[in-house]
């Protein structure tokens, strides 16, 4: 998975007057480029989560904080296999698909002296990911031990042939070790350690106040030699993106990830001296967003319907104003940024209205006096501006072919049911995740025999048995060239039947000091251990 | 006064029917609210149906919404709030920690628009209907409509971003560990915008309202009888009107200050001021039951209290208020 940036005539024109520009800068502004040990970073944070504990919420919330402190077995890398190795140093699959080999890292340490085994791997993979973890359950499900014939190794047995490309993908995301002595035998739900973080990694969990800051200081026995570079990193809680901006601004806090600083505000805050923009380092973390259809509504059972109401989204208008050119057009269920696996379906990303209104007229869904055919409930995810942003948007080019739709606005709590577990909508606004694999969190949004209540899964009524009987065969699929090929196929039968409707994949944008230097060098950055961060001064 | 721990003990009787219907209605409220607890949590993490099970049971959800009521309304009767289920700690301990803040914030604001907006006020009203009146009331009228957390960013930018005088928000320097003096002027300093924020606001209602009471009372008997004694015009506006013109003014402060505890969310929001309006808005938000009900709670005493505090300040205040007998029932 490599990166892709996107560049536009505006990232052409920037970077070519940044250019032109850093050559009148005074030589002082060029800074050292080589990293010195030295500083406090602080960066905004605006949320608080319950579970500060990755390996039971791979969140990026969680991640956010915790990557620094607790680590997976690998990170993500823009370089070679698209992994680079963290508390793991090399792994290898079975041919039969039954077993993975992890040859562990030596003279690591907990951050309370301890020192890190695979006795430590095995406890998280089988207590932890298996039993608890949001994506750990589905990915880890075939997991029945984890053999550890000596310290430095840690053999997973799988009860069914589980692929290694998909777990390879996965060790990002869903493989942060805990350590366990601090969890085994306690109600690993409620264990102390959840808040007052322990682990392996450049930081150690330092201080949390609620409402104000969290404090992470360096971990001087980390195994990688003289890091992490900086002495302590706190995230100050900020709620308001107004005054994130502003903080930024007056040299108060160095750095803003995950567009705290909200898209029209970047232009005029590119230009506030020592400041810069940075959209690269989120590729692994590619948010989609989708229009989610009820099929348990007739009109929105039939296929043509929903072709026409994607025909209706004009995808350009959406990327260029809602999201200011910081996302892509969508063309399937898989973003372009997957290398691995994408394959290009032009056709989905059509904007044809005159198409639109003689699909529909086709389905037997004539306009009536009013102009209208048949209206339809919208339920607009509250948590993005660009969700609600898309709401008002697909409200308006319904309209224009003839399908009226009424918004109705949820906070969070009462979205999640309304869409997931009552089922009270017709369509929705959401915005999936795509971590590095199809299998992680997208096929469960088009395969069918969910249960009530999962988010960010089909509770559409939709079932396919084709696209079924793909997704079972992909899961199970070990040769990884057979998985991509199905993973094809995959794309192509949605792209007919368009369950649900991609429109935009985005992700964010960092805005920080220029002091603030290697960032974004991995493609979940933010989301990374940040051990290899350095301020300049 | 003798009459004290009587007029305390028959406000908190009184008030413990007017609390129990509060708690049984907020709590209908809830369970009418789409979604509960985990749901919020959810939306922010995925999961599936046993992930979401999971932290049902943990966090006591799974049981019907009698049960879990009569079982709140047990702990409630030891003086238990229970745990939060956003920050897994005890109420009670969440409440304190944010208590003071918004007290001292929301303290000194309203003691800068009454001590500001009086005398503005004053100034106006001592000669009405003059240039001078008429430019304050304007600004009166202008800071009562501006949007606090308009005229917050506003200061931010001018004051933090632009002059680099003030911190951009937050309670006190992060991590610094500061102690005794030294905290106190930096806690200080952080709420200079805050206060000026809110204060400014509240600054326009205090004006009009005494300006527009002295303008009244300058028409009174008594005040044509001072002239006639030969006073000047600024010991008549000081002395005579003003203080009668007050007595309004004191009930609309004794009111604000018993809404104190609501805080302002919007401007704890824009300054990240760890606040009690914030937490009574995460709560709703997050669907925390046992901390919503803590906030309403303590709240509902807070005011008891104060609202007893103004009626004594106003029967000092006021020679005639207080000297009635009891009256007989």
């Amino acid at each position: 998975m490599a990166m892709h940036p996107s560049f536009s005539r505006r990232t052409f024109f920037r970077s070519g007057l940044s250019l032109i520009g850093s050559a009148t800068l005074p030589r002082f502004a060029f800074g050292n480029d080589a990293p010195h040990r030295g500083g406090t970073l602080i960066v905004a944070a605006d949320t608080e989560p319950r579970n500060l504990n990755p390996a039971i919420v791979a969140s990026n919330g969680v991640f956010y904080v915790a990557s620094k402190v607790i680590e997976p077995l690998a990170e993500a890398s823009y370089q070679g296999d698209g992994l680079s190795p963290r508390l793991a140093t090399s792994w290898v699959g079975s041919k039969d698909g039954l077993s993975i080999a992890f040859s562990l890292r030596e003279g690591v340490t907990w951050h309370d002296g301890k020192p890190f085994t695979s006795a430590d791997v095995a406890f998280s993979a089988l207590e932890i990911w298996k039993k608890f973890q949001n994506l750990g359950r589905e990915v880890f499900e075939n997991l029945e031990a984890v053999e550890t014939p000596d310290q430095k190794t840690a053999i997973f047995h799988f009860s069914k042939p589980t692929p290694f490309q998909l777990i390879k993908n996965a060790l990002p995301a869903l493989t942060s070790v805990v350590p366990r002595h601090k969890y085994e035998g306690t109600d690993i739900l409620a264990n102390p350690a959840n808040q007052k973080l322990i682990g392996t990694g450049p930081f150690r969990f330092a201080e949390y106040r609620p409402g104000e800051f969290y404090k992470l200081e360096r971990n001087p026995s980390y195994w990688e030699k003289d890091r992490p570079y900086l002495d302590a990193i706190i995230y100050r809680i900020l709620p308001d993106k107004g005054a994130v901006a502003a903080a930024l601004e007056a040299g108060e806090i160095h750095l803003a990830a995950f567009s705290e600083v909200p898209l029209a505000d970047l232009e005029r805050i590119s230009k506030a001296p020592g400041i810069f923009i940075k959209s690269q380092g989120y590729e692994g973390l590619t948010y989609q967003l989708t229009v989610e259809i009820n099929h348990r509504r007739k009109e929105l059972s039939d296929a043509r319907v929903r072709r026409a109401i994607s025909l209706a989204i004009d995808r350009k208008f959406v990327v260029d104003t809602i999201f200011l050119t910081y996302a892509q057009a969508s063309t399937g269920p898989i973003p372009k940024l997957d290398k691995q696996f994408y394959v290009a379906n032009k056709k989905m990303a059509d904007f044809n209205p005159t198409e639109a209104n003689a699909l529909l007229d086709e389905a037997g869904y004539p306009r009536g006096a009013n102009g209208i055919r048949f209206g339809v409930k919208l339920l607009p995810a509250p948590w993005f501006e660009e969700t609600r942003q898309f709401g008002d948007y697909l409200r308006q080019s319904l309209k224009a072919v003839g399908i009226e739709a009424e918004i109705v606005s949820y906070d969070p709590a009462g979205h999640q049911k309304a869409v997931y577990t009552d089922h009270n909508f017709d369509l929705a606004i959401g915005s999936p995740v795509y971590r590095n694999d199809p299998a992680i969190s997208t096929t469960i949004l088009y395969q069918s025999g969910i249960p009530t209540g999962v988010p960010f899964s089909n509770q559409y009524g939709y079932r396919n048995a084709a696209v079924d009987s793909i997704i079972s065969k992909a899961a199970v699929a070990v040769d990884g060239d057979e998985r991509i090929k199905l993973y094809q196929e995959f794309q192509q039968l949605v792209a007919e039947d368009q369950p649900i409707i991609n429109v935009a994949e985005f992700s964010f944008v960092t805005v920080a000091r220029i002091s603030v230097r290697n960032l974004a060098n991995n493609p979940r950055w933010a989301t990374s251990h940040w051990a290899d961060t350095w301020l300049d001064k | 006064m003798k009459r004290l721990p009587g007029l305390f003990l028959r406000r908190f009787v009184s008030a413990i029917p007017v609390i129990l219907i509060v708690i049984v209605a907020l709590y209908v409220l809830m369970e009418l609210a789409p979604g509960d607890a985990v749901d919020t949590y959810l939306a922010s993490s995925g999961g599936d149906s046993e992930f979401a099970a999971n932290f049902r049971r943990l966090w006591g959800l799974d049981q019907g919404a009698a049960p879990r009521f009569f079982a709140y309304l047990g702990r409630l009767a030891t003086l238990d709030l229970g745990q939060s289920l956003i920050f897994s700690r005890p109420v009670f301990d969440v409440i304190l920690e944010r208590l003071p803040t918004t007290l001292l914030l929301m303290g000194a604001s309203i003691f800068v628009a009454f001590g500001l907006g009086t005398t503005l006020g004053l100034l106006a009203g001592s000669k009405p209907y003059s240039p001078g009146d008429r430019v304050l009331s304007l600004l009166g009228l202008l800071l009562y409509a501006v949007p606090s957390f308009w005229l917050g960013l506003i200061l931010i930018i001018i004051f933090s971003v632009w002059l680099n005088i003030v911190p951009v928000g937050g309670f006190e320097t992060i991590a610094s560990d500061k102690k005794g003096l030294e905290r106190i002027q930096d806690i200080a300093w952080h709420l200079v915008l805050p206060v000026l924020s809110l204060g400014l606001i509240y600054l326009g209602l205090y004006l009009r309202l005494m300006r527009s009471g002295m303008v009244e009372v300058w028409r009174l008997d008594f005040i044509r009888t001072a002239w006639a004694k030969g006073l000047t015009q600024n010991r008549i506006a000081i002395n005579h009107v003003a203080r009668n013109a007050l007595l309004p003014v004191i009930t609309v402060l004794g009111l604000q200050l018993g809404s104190m505890l609501g805080g302002s969310v919007v401007i704890e929001s824009v300054f990240a001021i760890p606040g009690f309006g914030r937490l009574a808005y995460e709560a709703v938000i997050q669907r925390d039951f046992p901390l919503l009900i803590g906030v309403i709670l303590i709240g509902a005493a807070t005011v008891t209290v104060i609202n007893i505090v103004i009626d004594v300040a106003y029967g000092w205040l006021d020679p005639r208020i207080g000297t009635q007998q009891k009256v007989k029932t």
